[in-house]
């Protein structure tokens, strides 16, 4: 199991379990946490599980892909350096502590 | 090698393209998924899946669950199609993922962001109209005429002949279908909505700025030739009209039959959004698509052959009480993310943004202009092979 921080936009943190392999749009889903509408599923389409990634952790992730890049275009907050879609991010254990900062708006 | 055990996919005498199933679906979807993961339909000699873990799995496997010989009956690696295949929907990867990244494109959620005051606005102008005449079809009236009152013109389509659009719609659909009344109807009087659409997926018929010359643009930019972007201006048209008129007719015939949900959007219209994607789930207005097996595969225990088409249902998926609370309830708070009414996987509808943004800014201007929504008259359900969906709903608005 590997601990995900999210942060909501109050400034609460919310610390959660993670199965490996799941993406970080599920692992907030399963959670019940509410600023993650993810309406495609996990499809990388709808660009709706965005969130910001704790600066310390944006290096350790993988490359956005092309795909990704377009679609961030499109998300409602604003569009950080940061800014990455939940349904890409895979959790590994090396990822143990990650923290997502939440939008306070997805649409 | 050990004689093979016995098949023990359950065998049911259902057909679901016929007038007895079109009535009450929801019966026989049960009967389905509590035969097992698995059943064969003997009717039309296919596999069914009706259980939502099996509906997305097969989904969500394009490699073993083949597109390219057609997402309907019709196998086409046996039979010539009625029309010249999609280049997206009736594609596997690699083809499929160039022709894909093009249509999601030109639908991002950027695109959308720049149409959607031009949609609100529309929304709004039809709510007004109905609402001073109180009494109408929501399905003529509403249903059918927002979305002709923004989607054709977002395309860049011509005025003349788009009264081809509808019909047109109607008989892709129908003709995924096994080769009953509906499919052969629809397509011996195919030939003038197909040469409709032919013309109008020309580049020069297609006004600057639009969905469909924005895909010719794609041309110039060396992603898709010459050739293939008529078709994909195509998957457009077969695809983007129909389905939405659908689900907001879906929106709404749930909205009149519950309410207490109308009473929670209208103190609370921020929940358009979700209210539209719970009638998405709800009705599921595509209801079947079909895969072909590419090799033998195991669906619950049972051994599918390579060749064999399966049917899945995302109707039944999206009803499965293995995998929803109450799945009979019309919820407009639902968590409904994960329901297979777009479908999911690969290919998944590209144009479900247009259809949220469709459903969103009307079931908003509704919750704020009209006080109650009262069925008034006979309800009567349209008849297709794919889509589910009213033909008529009469009902009188009372303003707010």
């Amino acid at each position: 199991m590997t601990t995900v921080n999210f942060v909501h936009p109050d400034g609460r943190t919310q610390s959660v379990e993670a199965d490996d392999g799941q993406s970080a749009m599920m692992v907030a889903t399963i959670n019940g946490i509410d600023e993650i509408v993810a309406e495609c599923g996990g499809n990388a389409m709808c660009a709706t599980c965005h969130v910001y990634v704790d600066p310390k952790w944006v290096g350790e992730l993988g490359a956005v892909s092309d795909e990704e890049d377009a679609l961030l275009d499109g998300v409602a907050a604003e569009r950080s350096a940061s800014s990455r879609l939940s349904c890409q991010i895979k959790i590994a254990p090396g990822l143990d502590g990650l923290v997502l900062r939440l939008p306070d708006k997805q649409i | 090698m050990a004689i093979a055990l016995a098949d023990r996919t359950p065998h049911l005498d259902i057909d679901p393209f016929s007038m007895e199933f079109f009535e009450d679906p929801h019966s026989a979807h049960e009967v389905m998924r509590e035969a097992g993961p698995l059943v064969y339909l003997d009717k039309w000699s296919v596999y069914g899946v009706a259980r939502y873990k099996e509906v997305h799995a097969v989904l969500n496997d394009p490699a073993t669950f083949c597109s390219s010989r057609g997402v309907g009956l019709s196998d086409f690696s046996k039979e010539k199609p009625w029309r010249p295949p999609s280049l997206i929907l009736e594609a596997d990867p690699p083809a499929h993922t160039r022709t894909r990244a093009v249509l999601s494109r030109v639908l991002s959620p950027a695109v959308m962001k720049q149409i959607r005051d031009r949609f609100a606005t529309a929304a709004e102008a039809k709510v007004d109209e109905l609402i001073a005449r109180r009494s109408f079809d929501a399905i003529a009236d509403l249903a059918e005429a927002y979305p002709l009152s923004v989607f054709p013109d977002a395309m860049g389509l011509q005025q003349h002949g788009r009264e081809n659009l509808m019909p047109y719609a109607g008989l892709v659909f129908n003709a995924f279908g096994p080769p009953n009344q509906l499919r052969q109807d629809a397509i011996e009087r195919s030939a003038p909505h197909q040469a409709y659409v032919q013309s109008q997926c020309q580049r020069e018929n297609l006004a600057p700025g639009g969905f469909g010359a924005c895909i010719h643009d794609r041309v110039d930019a060396g992603e898709i030739t010459a050739a293939e972007a008529p078709l994909l201006v195509r998957s457009l048209l077969s695809a983007g009209l129909d389905t939405t008129v659908n689900g907001i007719g879906a929106a709404i015939y749930c909205l009149a039959r519950f309410p207490e949900e109308w009473e929670r959007l209208r103190s609370d219209p921020s929940l358009a959004r979700n209210a539209f994607e719970e009638a998405v789930r709800f009705e599921s207005p595509v209801q079947t698509f079909f895969r072909t097996t590419t090799r033998d595969v195991d669906i619950g225990g049972s051994t599918v052959p390579e060749g064999e088409k399966v049917l899945m249902f995302l109707a039944s998926a999206n009803r499965d009480p293995r995998r929803w609370e109450n799945p009979e309830r019309y919820d407009i708070t639902r968590r409904t993310s994960g329901h297979v009414g777009f479908g999911s996987g690969i290919h998944m509808c590209v144009g479900q943004l247009v259809a949220r943004l469709e459903g969103e800014v009307l079931l908003a201007a509704l919750a704020r202009k009209v006080a109650a929504i009262e069925i008034s008259g006979p309800v009567k359900r349209r008849f297709n092979n794919t889509l589910r969906g009213l033909d008529s709903l009469p009902v009188t608005f009372t303003p707010a």
